[in-house]
């Protein structure tokens, strides 16, 4: 639910190589990718390994809407439970729902865009008027709208809607690589000497474009996650799987802020910006190692 | 020429498919909606002939297959006779939408101007001195950028009406005010649309500013900018007239994808400080489980992007003038 | 064009050129040059000798990586003026560029903005250099220059996508001569094109210099293009200027081994037949220091000094010079350190 960054496309190599090998300790010197891991590091090992150390998040004691203290690291929330727990539990929730949107609307536009590209003639040009469609009709609204028929369901539902509301974007991207990609010789050649056509693209095309995909999958997740944050938070998302979103559906319904009880209300937006802000940067580091353009380098005198 | 019929031809495709989805859609309800309706309107007033038919047309379930059912609900959207709606009983549909409308136009027109205005010149400028302070200013909009809308909205809203008490709750208007372009009613409008407007603008420039910044970054590598510079232009004309005119061209193409995700954030902006345009009004509806008022409200703004995007594809059309060429 | 030496209209000494980076590329090294007022000085060298940097050098469009790590360019008035090029900042830079000194780039699809048209971008021209004009002025002024190189001109108000390649490059050659500036270099202006319409652009060259007597820089890889065209030639490689003197006298008697390998690689039409040779091996790495002759490594003259002591351009004859061991050594003993200007 944020205007998104207009995709920059890191340039392609122009000869075929697997862009595997020997870019990790490039990407490391980048300031901006190591900051990034080491913030995402953590959130996933608080995932991992969080709801086996800390408390119940579901358990209601007695101190009921109480300021951060020794007992409760961020307070309590109207009902007693500790928001510190609840915190690190959501991790979990939020994670997950926000890396499965985005693998499958990720999957999904790789099939789309890559065959479309790949495949020419009117099954590009089918599958594109299908993705620009996609990507024109503005997607809350639709989402909202789907989610008020489809009442319960579970995550499942806000992660299949989710997915079905942000893989467009991601495919128009590698439909235009693919485009530009056909043409290079290493694939011309390729077709000449008879290589089957899903060989071509699962040999030649996916490793030179895994860049841009894993760039845009890194966006999926950004983006998923603040929408279900936004779907929780207009009560439109399961409440009993707990994530930051619902989090602060919850603090909201309880008029936290207002109230005065900021730390059940800021501690979920925070991580939420802190977790897109890691994704985020990680994504830039590794545009900045496969574009040495974009380095910020000083201007020489 | 060609290039615009086509992307009319597209557009008439996209609308077809959202009011097709539209038609589906209440399908998906368990039960009979229309009884369902018919009943909740009983409980506000006496329900008139022809509403229940008028009903079933617009939601796709009146007598007959699939084909006829089609051909009533499209009928029934010519003729803008979306019925009446539940939450504002017995104002018809189409009147709530249009009090709504004007609201949605010029906060989110308003704040979406500032921010592509703000964002592109930032970007610009970031992206001719680079290397300079204002990379540093990157990392910090990328963390605006990931903050959720609603968040910060709220944040902003219990900062600057509660604790300082400077700005109002919510609401889009002074409620004691009647509406009209009297100046106590626009200065009271200006007052309450400040925050959203705000909110708006700070969650979105960073994206607008990074994508100039990195396009501006690889433009100043092109030929023609190194030869302006070998031509002797002034710094000023090279920067905007070589370098950001050329830049600028993967944003606006990318319009069409950050229009839709706009509306969508300002959507639930208006929720959170009751601001009295379409996204306030679809949560009133969904909340209420008004059929009527959320397809009416789901097909305005769904329409109102279209007819966007393809105003911006004319400007691109214009601005880019390698598109003109027939092909 | 003039063979007083007098009438230089700009001297490079001792330029040196270094890429940045892990592992710097040290692309020019030492070189120095003289371009007469009106003659047509051209600059051979294959792929990766330097001869674009170097150029680019002289015009200060050098950017990073690329560093200028010593030298001098001297420009020389009609007046006798001299002003140090590399010592240029800020506005004087500015307006010294394009009004005494104009480059055309190679590949010229891409030296015009794709988004303005061609009237504009002269329009752009003349507002920066020239603001006492007015527009009707500067409208015709550019009429005028497309109608010079041989376009119609109504076509100021097209976009350069509208425009074939050769009449890009025309119109390129027209905004270089817009300010009618002493000095024009044309780093490789016809490579991109087809035979026919580089014979044109050419020719259209030597026109508008016979007209306007302008001097230029002609840099390209095609010796015998150069041969062709040029009253004095430099030849490149690895970073050095090899030889260097009158075109005539550099085609019937090269001196250094590596221009013989070049002239022996194409064929003559008028000439006698004779076996093609081309020159084995490749160029030098020029991260690395290079100890001794950078050609010694191909050259089937190479004997003692040359894998040791790098060798230094000595004249040969007036007005010629080449740096090569088989030179010095036969003529004198001890060579001086110093690389001399011809």
């Amino acid at each position: 639910m944020t205007a998104p960054t207009v995709p920059t496309v890191p340039t392609l190599p122009t000869t075929p190589r697997a862009t595997g090998r020997g870019w990790l300790r490039p990407a490391l010197r980048s300031r901006r990718f190591a900051a990034g891991l080491a913030l995402l590091a953590v959130f996933v090992l608080t995932a991992a390994l969080g709801p086996w150390l800390a408390d119940d998040p579901n358990a209601f004691t007695a101190d009921l809407g109480q300021a951060p203290s020794g007992a409760h690291w961020l307070g309590t929330t109207q009902t007693g439970q500790d928001v510190f727990a609840q915190l690190v539990v959501s991790a979990r929730g939020t994670l997950l729902i926000g890396a499965a949107s985005a693998l499958i609307a990720t999957v999904v536009s790789v099939v789309v865009g890559i065959g479309g590209g790949f495949l020419g003639g009117l099954a590009d040009e089918a599958l594109s008027l299908i993705s620009n469609v996609f990507l024109v009709i503005p997607g809350l609204p639709l989402v909202i709208v789907v989610s008020a028929y489809v009442k319960g369901g579970g995550a499942w539902s806000t992660i299949l809607v989710i997915a079905l509301t942000s893989w467009a974007a991601s495919a128009r991207v590698l439909r235009a690589q693919t485009l530009s990609l056909r043409t290079r010789d290493y694939v011309l050649a390729a077709r000449v000497y008879g290589e089957k056509r899903w060989r071509i693209v699962l040999v030649e095309i996916l490793p030179n474009e895994l860049a841009i995909i894993v760039s845009q999958f890194i966006f999926a997740v950004i983006f998923a996650i603040l929408t279900q944050a936004g779907l929780a938070f207009l009560g439109l998302a399961d409440p009993s799987h707990l994530t930051w979103g619902t989090m602060l559906y919850f603090a909201q319904n309880a008029e936290a802020l207002t109230s005065g009880a900021w730390w059940w209300f800021i501690p979920p937006g925070l991580c939420i910006a802190a977790l897109g802000t890691a994704l985020s940067l990680i994504s830039f580091g590794l545009d900045e190692v496969l574009d040495p353009r974009l380095r910020v380098r000083k201007v020489s005198p | 020429m060609r290039y615009l019929l086509r992307k009319l031809g597209f557009y008439a495709v996209a609308a077809w498919m959202a009011v097709t989805v539209n038609f589906f859609l209440p399908r998906l309800i368990p039960g009979d909606p229309v009884e369902m309706m018919l009943a909740r309107q009983a409980q506000s007033g006496p329900v008139e002939a022809g509403q229940e038919e008028a009903l079933a047309a617009m939601l796709g379930l009146g007598h007959g297959n699939l084909l006829v059912q089609y051909g009533d609900y499209l009928r029934a959207l010519a003729h803008l006779d979306f019925g009446l709606s539940v939450t504002y009983f017995p104002s018809p549909v189409t009147e709530v939408v249009g009090d709504a409308v004007p609201w949605t136009l010029v906060l989110v027109g308003a704040a979406t101007l500032l921010s592509v205005a703000l964002g592109l010149t930032l970007g610009t400028l970031a992206g001719w001195r680079r290397g300079s302070w204002f990379d540093s200013l990157v990392p910090s909009t990328t963390f605006l950028a990931a903050i959720p809308y609603f968040w910060l909205a709220l944040l902003l809203l219990y900062l600057f009406s509660q604790v300082w008490g400077v700005l109002p709750l919510g609401g889009g208007y002074d409620e004691t005010l009647d509406i009209g372009l009297s100046g106590a009613f626009l200065t009271s409008a200006a007052e309450h649309a400040v925050l959203p407007a705000a909110t708006i603008v700070l969650s979105s420039v960073g994206g607008w500013m990074l994508g100039m910044r990195n396009m501006m970054v690889s433009t100043l590598a092109e030929d023609y900018v190194v030869a302006a510079e070998a031509k002797g232009l002034p710094p000023r004309t090279i920067m905007v007239g070589y370098a950001a005119r050329n830049a600028v061209l993967p944003s606006v193409a990318g319009f069409a994808i950050s229009l839709g995700f706009i509306v969508s954030g300002s959507l639930v902006m208006e929720i959170v400080f009751s601001y009295p345009g379409m996204g306030f009004t679809l949560l009133q509806a969904v909340q209420n489980t008004d059929y009527p008022l959320m397809q009416a409200v789901f097909l305005v703004i769904t329409f109102g992007v279209l007819a966007a995007n393809f105003l911006v594809d004319l400007v691109y059309g214009f601005v880019d003038p390698r598109t003109r060429q027939a092909r | 064009m003039s063979d007083d030496a007098d009438d230089v209209v700009l001297r490079a000494e001792h330029i040196s050129v270094t890429y940045e980076g892990e592992r710097p590329t040290h692309a020019v090294r030492d070189v120095g040059f003289e371009l007469r007022r009106g003659e047509l000085l051209g600059i051979a060298g294959e792929s990766g000798c330097g001869k674009s940097t170097l150029a680019y050098a002289v015009a200060r469009m050098l950017g990073p990586p690329a560093r200028l790590t010593e030298g001098r360019v001297v420009h020389r008035d009609r007046a006798g003026a001299e002003t140090d090029l590399l010592a240029l900042e800020g506005e004087a830079l500015r307006s010294f560029r394009w009004s005494r000194l104009s480059v055309v780039f190679q590949s010229a699809m891409n030296a015009l903005n794709p988004v303005t048209t061609v009237g504009r971008q002269f329009d752009d021209i003349f507002r920066a250099h020239r603001p006492r004009m007015r527009r009707p002025e500067r409208y015709e002024r550019a009429r005028a220059l497309l109608d010079m190189v041989g376009i119609d001109p109504a076509r100021v108000r097209a976009y350069p996508h509208e425009l074939s390649g050769g009449m890009r490059q025309r119109v390129v050659i027209a905004m270089a001569l817009a300010l009618e500036p002493e000095i024009v270099i044309m780093d490789e202006p016809t490579t991109a094109l087809d035979v026919v319409v580089q014979r044109e652009i050419l020719d259209e060259v030597q026109r508008l210099r016979d007209d306007l007597g302008f001097s230029v820089v002609f840099i390209t890889h095609d010796l015998s293009l150069l041969l062709e065209i040029s009253d004095r030639l430099a030849v490149m490689y690895a970073g050095s200027i090899v030889e260097y003197g009158p075109a005539e006298r550099i085609a019937a008697d090269p001196a250094h081994p590596y221009t013989q390998g070049l002239l022996r690689s194409f064929p003559d039409l008028a000439g006698e037949r004779r076996a093609l040779r081309g020159i084995p091996g490749s160029p030098p790495d020029l991260r690395e220091a290079l100890p001794g002759c950078p050609f010694a490594a191909r050259c089937e003259h190479a004997f003692a000094p040359c894998a040791t002591t790098p060798p230094t351009l000595v004249p040969l004859a007036p007005g010629t010079s080449a740096a090569c061991h088989l030179h010095t050594v036969a003529r004198t003993g001890p060579r001086p350190e110093e690389g001399r200007q011809p």
